[in-house]
């Protein structure tokens, strides 16, 4: 076929990423991301399809999909150039196309899920609570601004990256790099939740164990929670946390565990076992 | 206290972009330290609703839709507290306490506005055989939309029958040992959040970085900064001197000449 040459613009993928962000907008249980995906790659088939290649290509992208948000950009830029080699005659078809799709949202979401869920939301929200826990706006905006920065960045810069490497990035994801990153971040995660589940968390057991008057008069009261400060501060929560890891590993719901823990607070509020 | 007009709209208006915010996951409108302290903003006390959001976002720090598992709603939890807690006099106590029913409540409406977008996908499908690329966006949008009303249309309802005496005797009728024992709780519930960001890592072999972050705490005075800087630190060094990635590079070099890849590349330049 001799056709003339359609090549993407950078506004034509420009509109892919502002596009990007609504992403999940049509979210459902039958195909998931799917017309999210179709309504990501709009742009893209606009600029190189007539006629019935352009409904073989918008039903292309009609088919499931689902994974990690932002780790979708690499796959759209991959699938942009794709779809454009395709248009100029290489003989890509819709397996091809549809194969890498599928074929990259199972471990690019096995990565971003830990990087993104797992550690820079939590510990950007925990950052921007603690800070917010004063009155302060600049908790909110800490959060804010930085997660959207990075999330902006990686957004672009990854369907940037995916266009240009195409289906090179098979490899890098392939390759160790990814794994590093996930391992690195996964390390970051969980020392920050070790120093939340001490620090970032209140609990005080007012029993009174004993009760000494000091020569001078002094009355020198020792709590449970003394004690407990003595030899590990935070050992209550520690406690608390691990039983918590294992309901949820058993299917427990989070929000019946909190409901238990609202139990626990309020009938040992009620018998002064808690302050 | 009663909400005027403006503010009612107002409210609508954020309870939309946090609905949003919980169905696409991007902006984090729907997080509590977001959504809570424009609710807090619109209402006139924003101061509250800053400490609102922290508080709730504490708890809800390990929330996450992973694959298809949909988690509790902050979105609705967040404004529809701020609501209670600075119109309906409430403490942030009680306010915590009464998010959590609506995080369950709003996590069932999304479900239900996630089952019912499966019609727009098939409409979309019609659309896709007519080459009608302003159709699929309106499905798509549309979609979006839904996910904004089932936040806004619960607060709002709230937001109108705040002020009113049977709305107010009801809050007040709550008994002190309730709102102290939630009060107390809310100093560990933050927990279940932690246990939640832990599991998700499914990283064991890891968890000697989880104790040192532990016991650091314990017996420095370190902020989140702090934390935060050293954890980096001692990734990068744990990578660096990881025997598996060193010896990794020469496997990874190796893999750039299996022919399979070739082909592939040929496809591309073809």
């Amino acid at each position: 076929m001799a056709k003339q040459e359609v090549r993407l613009t950078k506004g034509d993928r420009f509109r892919m990423f502002i596009r990007s962000n609504l992403h999940q907008g049509s979210w459902n249980y039958e195909r998931m991301q799917a017309l999210g995906y179709c309504f990501m790659m709009v742009p893209i088939i606009k600029r190189l399809y007539q006629g019935d290649d352009k409904v073989q290509a918008l039903k292309r992208h009609l088919e499931f999909f689902n994974t990690q948000p932002f780790v979708t950009a690499p796959i759209l830029g991959i699938t942009a150039a794709m779809e454009e080699e395709r248009a100029n005659g290489a003989a890509i078809d819709d397996t091809a196309i549809n194969g890498i799709k599928v074929g990259l949202m199972g471990p690019l979401a096995g990565v971003g899920d830990p990087i993104f869920w797992g550690t820079l939301r939590p510990l950007l929200a925990a950052l921007g609570a603690s800070v917010a826990l004063t009155g302060s706006i600049a908790g909110p905006l800490i959060f804010f601004v930085l997660f959207n920065i990075v999330r902006l960045a990686v957004r672009w810069y990854g369907i940037e990256y995916g266009y240009v490497k195409g289906v090179n990035i098979v490899k890098d994801i392939a390759g160790n790099k990814l794994q590093k990153l996930t391992e690195g971040a996964s390390i970051l995660g969980l020392f920050v939740m070790g120093a939340l589940v001490c620090k970032w968390t209140n609990v005080n057991i007012p029993v009174v164990l004993s009760s000494i008057t000091m020569a001078d008069g002094k009355v020198v009261v020792t709590t449970v929670q003394d004690i407990v400060n003595q030899l590990m501060p935070g050992l209550v929560p520690l406690i608390l946390t691990f039983g918590c890891m294992n309901l949820l590993k058993k299917k427990v719901s989070a929000i019946w565990l909190i409901f238990g823990l609202f139990a626990i607070g309020i009938v040992g509020f009620a018998f002064g076992l808690l302050k | 206290m009663e909400i005027s007009g403006l503010q009612i709209v107002l409210v609508f208006i954020v309870s939309c972009i946090a609905g949003m915010g919980s169905v696409l996951d991007e902006f984090q409108t729907h997080r509590p330290l977001v959504a809570c302290t424009l609710v807090g903003l619109i209402l006139g006390d924003p101061t509250t609703g800053i400490i609102i959001g922290g508080t709730l976002e504490m708890i809800a720090l390990g929330w996450m839709n992973i694959g298809a598992a949909q988690s509790p709603d902050s979105a609705l939890a967040s404004v529809v507290s701020t609501i209670l807690v600075i119109a309906g006099h409430q403490s942030i106590g009680a306010g915590i306490a009464v998010a959590m029913p609506l995080a369950v409540a709003g996590q069932m409406l999304t479900v239900f506005a996630r089952t019912i977008t499966v019609f727009f996908q098939h409409k979309a499908d019609q659309y896709a055989l007519q080459g009608n690329m302003t159709g699929i966006d309106v499905c798509h949008i549309v979609s979006l939309f839904i996910q904004a009303l089932r936040v806004s249309i619960p607060a709002v309802l709230v937001a109108i029958f705040i002020g009113t005496s049977v709305v107010q005797n009801l809050l007040s009728a709550i008994p002190p040992v309730i709102t102290g024992g939630l009060q107390v709780a809310g100093g560990f519930i933050v927990v279940v959040g932690y246990a939640m960001v832990i599991n998700m890592m499914q990283a064991k072999y890891l968890m000697p970085f989880f104790f040192l972050g532990f016991v650091l705490a314990a017996f420095t005075g370190f902020n989140l900064i702090a934390f935060g800087i050293i954890g980096v630190v001692l990734a990068i060094v744990y990578i660096q001197l990881n025997p598996k990635y060193n010896s990794g590079q020469v496997v990874a070099g190796g893999n750039a000449s299996v022919p399979a890849d070739n082909n592939l590349d040929d496809d591309l330049d073809a």
